[in-house]
C-alpha cells in the first residue's frame, strides 16, 4: 500500500461501488422450459414472501425487545433459499451459516418452530438452544445454522460421506457467505470432497460484502475459481432470478448425484440489510442499494405471473395476505410460549441424561 | 490372557468395533497403507477396505469436520491424529462442533465420534509436540475425556468409547505403544467414569492418570520400602471424573497428592484438589499436594527437559510433605 493511500481514500473507492458483483445474465427459460406448473410456480412466489415478511416482522419484535442476541436478515437473497430448495429433493441434505432463517423456512420449519426459535422459547426449532443462527431440524435435512464462518463446511462433507458411504442417494447442499471463502477450512473442505469424490454442492451466496468489506477488497481472484486447482466442477449464476437459482442447481445436482462428485457454484446475490441489526451499512451507498431492489426476486416473479396471465394482482394479493396472517400467528405463537423449564439448561448436552456434571 | 501391547490391544479393539457395527470407520493420518504411523491400524485397511480405513491428507481441521458430520448424519466414525498435537489446527471442529452442536440443536443431533492418538510428551521433542491436553478437553462440556495408563483399561475403554453416543476424547502415549500387559482372550467392556484403586494402601492417596500413572507407581513402591503405604488411585476417565474413589480414599487415608501432566493452572490436578478441600475438609491432615508440569513450555535440551517433566522424586517429595516426613 503506498503512503499516501490514507483510511478515507478507502473509504471513498469503497463508496464509490454502485455494484458490489457482477452480476451473470438470467436464463431466459420460462417456467414451463423448466418444467415449473402454475401452482408451483405460486407456491414459489408464497414461499419467498413468507420468508420476507417473517424477516421484516421478526426485525420489529428485536427491535421490540422481544428478543436478543444476534439476528442476520437474509432478505434479498430469498430466491438462493427457494430455487435451491425447489431443485433438490426433501430427503436432501441442507446446512448452512447463521444467515439461516430463508434456508430453515424451505425445509419445512414452521414458521411458529422457527420464530419461537428466535424468541428463545422451548418449542423453538432448537428448542430455544440455539436461536437465530442455530436454525436445526433433522428430520427435514435442515443441519443447521452454525455460526462460526467457514466451520460447517467439513461437516457438509462429513453429511456428504455418510450418504455415500450407505449409497442413499442424497445429496448435500452447503450454503455459506462470500466471507467464508477466505477461510482454510474451505481449502480443507474442497480437498477433501474431491479427493474422497462425495456427493457435495457448496454454494458461495455472495451478496457482495463479507460483514463490511466488500469482496474485492476480502478475497484476491474471482470466488468461483477457487474450484481450480482441486479440478472441481464450478460455475457462478443470478441469485436475484429465481429461474436461473432453479435451473442452475437442478443441473449440478444432476451431476454430482449422478457422479457423485462435488461441485462449486457461486450464486451472486444481494443483502438488502445491514450484516446484523446493528449494523447502518455505511460501507455501502444507497444508490446501490436501491439498484439491486429494482431486480428484487420477489417483484420480479410476480411481474412475471402477472405478464404470463398465471394469477391476477388480486390473487396474489390473496397469498400476501394469507403469509401475513401466518407470520402473524407465528409471532403471536412465540410470545404466548414459554421459555425452557430450568432444568432444560442441564440437557441435551450429553446424549446420556444421568451425566455427573461437576459442580 | 496373552500379554499384549498397548498399540496391539488398541488396534484389537478397533477392530472387534468394526466387525461388530459396520458403520465404524477410521480415518486419519498414514492409518491405512502405512499401517499407522505407530501401528495401531496395522491389518485394518486389508480386513475392511479403503472406504472404513481411510488415509486423510494432513489437514486436520478437514477430516476432523468431516468426521463430525459423518457422525451428526448416522456414521460412528474413529479419528486417529498422528498427535493431539496436530489437533490444535482443528480444534474449532471438535469444541465447537462435535462438543456443542447437539446442545445447540435441542437434541436434535447425536454425535458419537472418538478422536484419538497420543498426548503430552515423547521425550525431547520441543514445546509444540509435548502438549498435554486432558485438561483442556475436560474443560468444554459435551465431550467425554479418556486418558487410560495400561493396556487392559485402554482396550475396555476404547471399546466402551466407540459405542457411546457422546464424542469422546481418547488420549493415549507414544512412550506407552510398547508397553505390555496381560489382556482377556474374551471380550469386554469397561465402563466409562470410573477410577480404579490400583495399589491400596492406608496412609496417603496418591491420583494419577495416563503415562504419570507410572511415575507414580515408581514412587509408590519406593515409599513403601520407607514404610508409606500408598493408595493409588488411577482414573482412566478424565471426564467424567470418579470423584467418589478419590473422596472415599482421602477420608480413609487423610491426605492426597494429585499428579497430573498438565501444566497447573485449572489442570487436572487443580480440579481434584478443589474437590477435594471442598468434600474432604474435616478429614484432611494436610493441604492437598499436586506434581504438574512447571507453567512453561517443553524445552528440548535433555537436562531441561527431565527437570520439566514429573518423575518419581516429585512425587516422593509431595508424599513427604503431606505426610510431614521431610
Amino acid at each position: 500500500m503506498s503512503n499516501n493511500t490514507d483510511k478515507s481514500s478507502i473509504k471513498s473507492r469503497t463508496a464509490s461501488i454502485t455494484r458490489a458483483t457482477d452480476l451473470p445474465k438470467p436464463t431466459r427459460k420460462t417456467h414451463k422450459g423448466l418444467n415449473i406448473s402454475e401452482d408451483q410456480l405460486l407456491e414459489l412466489y408464497e414461499s419467498m414472501y413468507l420468508q420476507r415478511r417473517f424477516e421484516e416482522r421478526s426485525m420489529q419484535m428485536y427491535q421490540k425487545g422481544k428478543f436478543g442476541g444476534f439476528l442476520h436478515l437474509y432478505i434479498g437473497q430469498e430466491a438462493v433459499s427457494t430455487g435451491s430448495a425447489f431443485a433438490l429433493n426433501d430427503d436432501d441434505d441442507l446446512i448452512t451459516a447463521y444467515r439461516d432463517h430463508g434456508h430453515g423456512l424451505v425445509k419445512g420449519i414452521t414458521p411458529k418452530k422457527a420464530m419461537a426459535e428466535l424468541f428463545g422459547k422451548k418449542d423453538g426449532c432448537s428448542r430455544g438452544k440455539g436461536g437465530s443462527m442455530h436454525y436445526f431440524d433433522t428430520e427435514k435435512h435442515m443441519w443447521g445454522g452454525h455460526g462460526i464462518v467457514g466451520a460447517h463446511l467439513p461437516l457438509a462433507a462429513g453429511i456428504a460421506f455418510a450418504n455415500k458411504y450407505k449409497e442413499n442417494d442424497r445429496v448435500t447442499i452447503c450454503f455459506f457467505g462470500d466471507g467464508a471463502v477466505d477461510q482454510g477450512s474451505l481449502n480443507e473442505s474442497f480437498n477433501l470432497a474431491q479427493l474422497w469424490k462425495l456427493p457435495v454442492i457448496y454454494v458461495v451466496e455472495n451478496n457482495g460484502y463479507s460483514m463490511g468489506t466488500a469482496v474485492h477488497r476480502h478475497s484476491a481472484g474471482k470466488l468461483a475459481d477457487r474450484a481450480i486447482p482441486y479440478g472441481m466442477k464450478y460455475g457462478v449464476v443470478n441469485g436475484m432470478d429465481l429461474f436461473s437459482v432453479i435451473e442452475k442447481v437442478s443441473e449440478v445436482a444432476e451431476y454430482v448425484r449422478e457422479t457423485q462428485e462435488p461441485y462449486f457454484l457461486e450464486i451472486v446475490t444481494y443483502r438488502y440489510r445491514g450484516h446484523s441489526m446493528s449494523d447502518p451499512a455505511n460501507y455501502r451507498t444507497k444508490e446501490e442499494l436501491e439498484e439491486y431492489k429494482k431486480i428484487d426476486p420477489i417483484e420480479r416473479l410476480k411481474t412475471y405471473i402477472l405478464e404470463k396471465d398465471i394469477a391476477k394482482e388480486k390473487d396474489l394479493e390473496a397469498i400476501n395476505e394469507k403469509v401475513e396472517e401466518v407470520v402473524l400467528e407465528a409471532v403471536e405463537f412465540a410470545d404466548n410460549n414459554d421459555f425452557p423449564d430450568e432444568e432444560e439448561l442441564y440437557q441435551d448436552i450429553y446424549a446420556d441424561d444421568d451425566f455427573p456434571y461437576l459442580t | 490372557m496373552a500379554q499384549k501391547q498397548f498399540r496391539e490391544v488398541i488396534r484389537d479393539a478397533i477392530r472387534e468395533e468394526m466387525e461388530r457395527d459396520d458403520d465404524v470407520f477410521i480415518m486419519g493420518e498414514e492409518v491405512a497403507e502405512y499401517n499407522g504411523a505407530y501401528k495401531a491400524t496395522q491389518g485394518l485397511l486389508d480386513q475392511f477396505g479403503d472406504m472404513r480405513v481411510l488415509d486423510t491428507p494432513i489437514s486436520e481441521l478437514g477430516f476432523a469436520g468431516l468426521g463430525v458430520g459423518a457422525a451428526m448424519n448416522g456414521l460412528r466414525p474413529i479419528v486417529e491424529f498422528m498427535t493431539f498435537n496436530f489437533a490444535l489446527v482443528g480444534v474449532d471442529q471438535i469444541i465447537n462442533n462435535a462438543a456443542k452442536i447437539r446442545y445447540m440443536s435441542g437434541g436434535q443431533v447425536k454425535i458419537p465420534i472418538v478422536f484419538r492418538g497420543p498426548n503430552a510428551s515423547a521425550g525431547q521433542l520441543s514445546a509444540t509436540h509435548s502438549t498435554a491436553f486432558e485438561s483442556f478437553y475436560a474443560h468444554f462440556p459435551g465431550l467425554i475425556t479418556i486418558h487410560p495408563s495400561e493396556p487392559y483399561d485402554a482396550k475396555g475403554l476404547l471399546k466402551a468409547a466407540i459405542r457411546n453416543d457422546n464424542p469422546v476424547i481418547f488420549l493415549e502415549s507414544e512412550q506407552m505403544y510398547g508397553m505390555k500387559q496381560e489382556v482377556p482372550d474374551e471380550e469386554y467392556v469397561l465402563p466409562i467414569g470410573e477410577a480404579k484403586i490400583k495399589r491400596e494402601g492406608k496412609d496417603v492417596t496418591v491420583v494419577a492418570d495416563g503415562k504419570m500413572y507410572h511415575v507414580a507407581k515408581q514412587a509408590a513402591e519406593q515409599l513403601a520400602k520407607d514404610g508409606v503405604e500408598v493408595e493409588l488411585i488411577d482414573p482412566r476417565t478424565i471426564k467424567p471424573f470418579d470423584m467418589k474413589t478419590v473422596i472415599e480414599s482421602v477420608k480413609k487415608t487423610n491426605r492426597c497428592v494429585v499428579v497430573d501432566e498438565s501444566h497447573p493452572f485449572g489442570g487436572v490436578a487443580a480440579e481434584v484438589g478443589f474437590q477435594i478441600q471442598r468434600e474432604a475438609f474435616d478429614y484432611l491432615d494436610a493441604p492437598v499436594q499436586r506434581v504438574t508440569l512447571p507453567d512453561v513450555p517443553a524445552p528440548f535440551s535433555k537436562k531441561l527437559f527431565d527437570l520439566w517433566l514429573p518423575g518419581p522424586k516429585n512425587v516422593i517429595d509431595a508424599v513427604n510433605a503431606v505426610t510431614y516426613r521431610s
